[in-house]
């Protein structure tokens, strides 16, 4: 047993680490540590930085354009990237659509999507979730109906993330009516541009617009855009679900933000002192690093685990990763609101012209209101400790 | 990053898991607490036998220089067991005291001792008002002559009542809480002056208040530096930490699967409850405590090796804090979900709650230790 890195993996990691502080713009940086969003244009800029380097789709088999590297590396540099801190690329391309492409894709579609999501020339947003399939995905009603070589795709889909940026959409849509629910599904991919799909942004209570709702009336996509086989879209889904809950924990991000909070606290006072040297607020702050570094620690022996036996199966393990990552990014939001206290009230509409940079505190309470949403995305905590339930106590 | 057992390690678990399983079913704990001192001395042989005894002792004082990682294996296999010996007394605290500061006259004079089970150790530390700071000491040793006068009172000592000799904190110069001016000395029990009172503790194991009344030693009782033993005080107990750590791991994982097994059969409404929903998100809650207990408990283990007092203190301390919440969440919980019966002295749930209750408070609490977290910066930094 050893918890430490080797001295390859500490060299590798210094690497990575001077590789972000020179390559970082830095507005970008101040931008991210004041905990305000990446714009599209910042972050098509950022992810084709990484690209040039080789490591915008690090995790990636080498001949897609991987870096081949050990599951402690990756470890490494997302780590290292969230702590940076600098943008994480583009999850729904990267980590989601870019797998499935090359472990179910053809070879048209691998040379076709993958070196564009490397580099963020498309977009792709997520077709999954609907108005009444949420946590029960496998409920949703999307239809593609085969017709003169195409799929006509009908239906709505929600909480589609930053679908207004987005050029393509990977979605689940039902091509089998009659078959239960899980079979019956297939995974297509389509243009946004499509006639007949609309987007329609939901305000959330943040005030931002992040998400929104899609419809499709009568879209045309030719049936080369099926991914993998028709009607076993369900575990294609399954599949990318399975890899969306390794990056979960976020530590390298809320480290980040621990350190945020320690720079804060330290200057906002309260009376004669910085909030910093209030005994609560700093037991509190220091509960949450321990809770921290046991998370960090759990999420190192699942990649060890990992290195060990392969990826192929996830981890039930994992579900910890994502209960308890979600936990601490949410206490974290909280402690933030709570050193900004009073001047965290004036909302910022982008109308009054203020400076940004002075104005550190107006995202402070978006950014609480919005992490709310880390314990529901992603399977729910509730679903998490459901998948403990029945894969590790066998109940 | 490696958290995998050594092939010697994996053996080391296996001999102890098969040893215990054999000898320590929940009944024949009952027994053992029933025979003279608390606990059993054919137990304690059959760990001598196997090497347990001396498992961190060098090669050189009759040991098998074993590290922090072994004494892990062994303390979270007596947690899952509910051992009743004076491990933690005896070969941690104890043999700690000569393993990490002891002469080699004092080493020669103790450890075959300890290692073959003839001879057993306790820590005599706690003081009316000391609570958890070690620096706080009222017990005086006084030179005279050659040796010293100890006098003054402890409480709380584990398994104080049955040990051959105690391992006293005493002051030796200095006011109360001063961090220099502090020994520790080797004291026979049976020594003039010496008075025990020895008592089962809520958990089934026992413990004495001793007093200490112009009791004198030799020049050799003294363990290290009389006049500055407090970082070697802090070193032992910092061990002590760390294994208590691991028992409650061990503990915590035992009293989530006797709970699991539980939900599993115990049927109300027609069906077992753990078809309830609400049930089985405790128990996944109670999985979720016990793991990032288990990763902390991995974190003091290694911070074990660490010579440097403050970075060592700072993850030990941690994970203190870590084991003391999870195990208040994993016992309660355990004992929520057995309903009636987890309030029973015959079912062996709550005699887990009850260990895991008193480790919380040994050495320090999750407060105490949170305090410390605080003052020392916390983890992350610059």
């Amino acid at each position: 047993m050893d918890l430490s890195f080797t001295k390859e993996e500490l060299a590798f990691r210094d690497e990575v680490r001077t590789f972000f502080k020179d390559n970082v713009p830095p507005e970008t940086r101040r931008r991210l540590q004041e905990g305000r969003h990446t714009g599209k244009q910042e972050l098509v800029e950022w992810t084709r930085i990484l690209n040039k380097k080789g490591w915008a789709v690090a995790h990636w088999p080498k001949e897609y354009g991987g870096t081949g590297w050990t599951p402690v590396q990756q470890y490494i540099f997302l780590e290292e990237l969230q702590s940076a801190p600098a943008p994480s690329p583009l999850a729904f391309g990267v980590s989601m659509v870019g797998p499935v492409i090359y472990t179910f894709g053809n070879e048209a579609q691998k040379k076709k999507y993958l070196p564009r999501i490397a580099n963020l020339d498309d977009w792709w947003c997520q077709g999954f979730s609907e108005p009444g399939s949420g946590s029960d995905l496998a409920s949703l009603k999307t239809t593609a109906k085969k017709k003169d070589g195409k799929y006509i795709i009908n239906g709505q889909k929600t909480w589609t993330t930053l679908a207004q940026h987005a050029d393509m959409i990977f979605c689940l849509c039902r091509t089998d009516p009659e078959a239960k629910k899980q079979s019956g599904i297939s995974f297509i991919v389509f243009d946004m541009k499509s006639k007949g799909v609309t987007v329609r942004p939901i305000q959330t209570i943040d005030g931002g617009v992040e998400v929104n709702e899609v419809f499709f009336d009568d879209v045309e996509v030719p049936v080369e855009n099926l991914i993998g086989e028709e009607n076993k879209g369900w575990d294609y889904a399954k599949f990318l679900l399975g890899n969306e809950r390794t990056n979960i924990a976020r530590v390298g991000m809320s480290k980040e933000r621990i350190r945020r909070i320690k720079q804060l606290a330290s200057t906002v006072m309260a009376g004669d002192q910085p909030i910093i040297k209030d005994a609560r607020f700093l037991e509190k702050l220091t509960a949450t690093e321990i809770e921290l570094k046991a998370l960090e620690l759990t999420q190192m022996r699942v990649v060890a685990n990992e290195s060990k036996n392969g990826k192929g199966k996830p981890d039930p393990a994992s579900s910890i990763l994502k209960i308890k990552g979600s936990d601490i990014q949410q206490t974290i939001t909280e402690l933030l609101l709570e050193v900004t206290g009073p001047f965290a009230m004036p909302y910022e509409t982008g109308e009054e012209g203020r400076n940004e940079p002075d104005n550190w505190a107006s995202p402070i309470a978006p950014g609480y209101f919005n992490y709310r949403k880390v314990s529901i995305y992603g399977g729910s905590n509730e679903i998490q400790r459901n998948i403990i339930a029945k894969a590790v106590l066998g109940l | 990053m490696d958290f995998d057992l050594s092939e010697e390690q994996r053996l080391l678990k296996e001999s102890v898991d098969g040893l215990l399983a054999d000898s320590y079913d929940f009944e024949s704990r009952k027994k053992y607490a029933k025979e003279a001192g608390g606990y059993s001395k054919a137990q304690w042989s059959k760990f001598a036998e196997q090497g347990l005894l001396g498992l961190p002792f060098s090669e050189e004082d009759g040991g098998f220089g074993s590290g922090a990682v072994e004494t892990m294996i062994v303390m979270e296999a007596m947690g899952r067991a509910l051992v009743l010996e004076p491990y933690l007394a005896t070969v941690i605290l104890g043999g700690g005291f000569l393993r990490h500061g002891g002469s080699k006259d004092q080493k020669a004079a103790h450890l075959p001792g300890i290692i073959d089970g003839s001879k057993t150790l306790a820590f005599a530390q706690l003081e009316k008002n000391s609570r958890y700071d070690l620096a706080d000491v009222s017990t005086t040793a006084k030179k005279k002559g050659a040796g010293w006068v100890i006098d003054g009172e402890k409480f709380v000592v584990l398994h104080g009542d049955t040990a051959d000799t105690l391992v006293v904190t005493a002051r030796t110069k200095g006011g109360q809480r001063d961090k220099t001016g502090i020994g520790a000395f080797l004291v026979p029990s049976n020594a003039k002056g010496v008075t025990v009172k020895g008592y089962p503790t809520q958990d089934s194991l026992r413990a004495a208040d001793i007093t200490f009344t112009n009791v004198e030693v030799g020049a050799e009782a003294a363990i290290g530096d009389p006049e500055n033993a407090l970082p070697l005080i802090e070193r032992v107990v910092d061990d002590a930490r760390i294994a208590l750590c691991a028992e409650a791991v061990g503990a915590m994982e035992e009293s989530l699967k006797t709970t699991m097994q539980y939900i599993k059969e115990r049927k109300q409404f027609g069906v077992a409850i753990g078809t309830f929903q609400v049930l089985q998100h405790r128990g996944a809650d109670m999985f979720v405590a016990l793991e990032q207990a288990r990763s902390m408990s991995y974190l003091a283990t290694m911070a074990g090796g660490i010579d440097n007092a403050k970075e060592r203190a700072l993850s030990v301390a941690a994970a203190k804090v870590q084991i003391g919440r999870s195990a208040r969440y994993v016992g309660q919980q355990a004992i929520q979900l057995h309903g009636g019966v987890g309030m029973t002295m015959e079912f062996k749930i709550g005699h887990y709650f009850k260990r895991l209750t008193m480790i919380e408070s040994l050495f320090g609490d999750a407060d105490f230790h949170l305090r410390r977290v605080a003052d020392a910066g916390g983890f992350i930094n610059g």
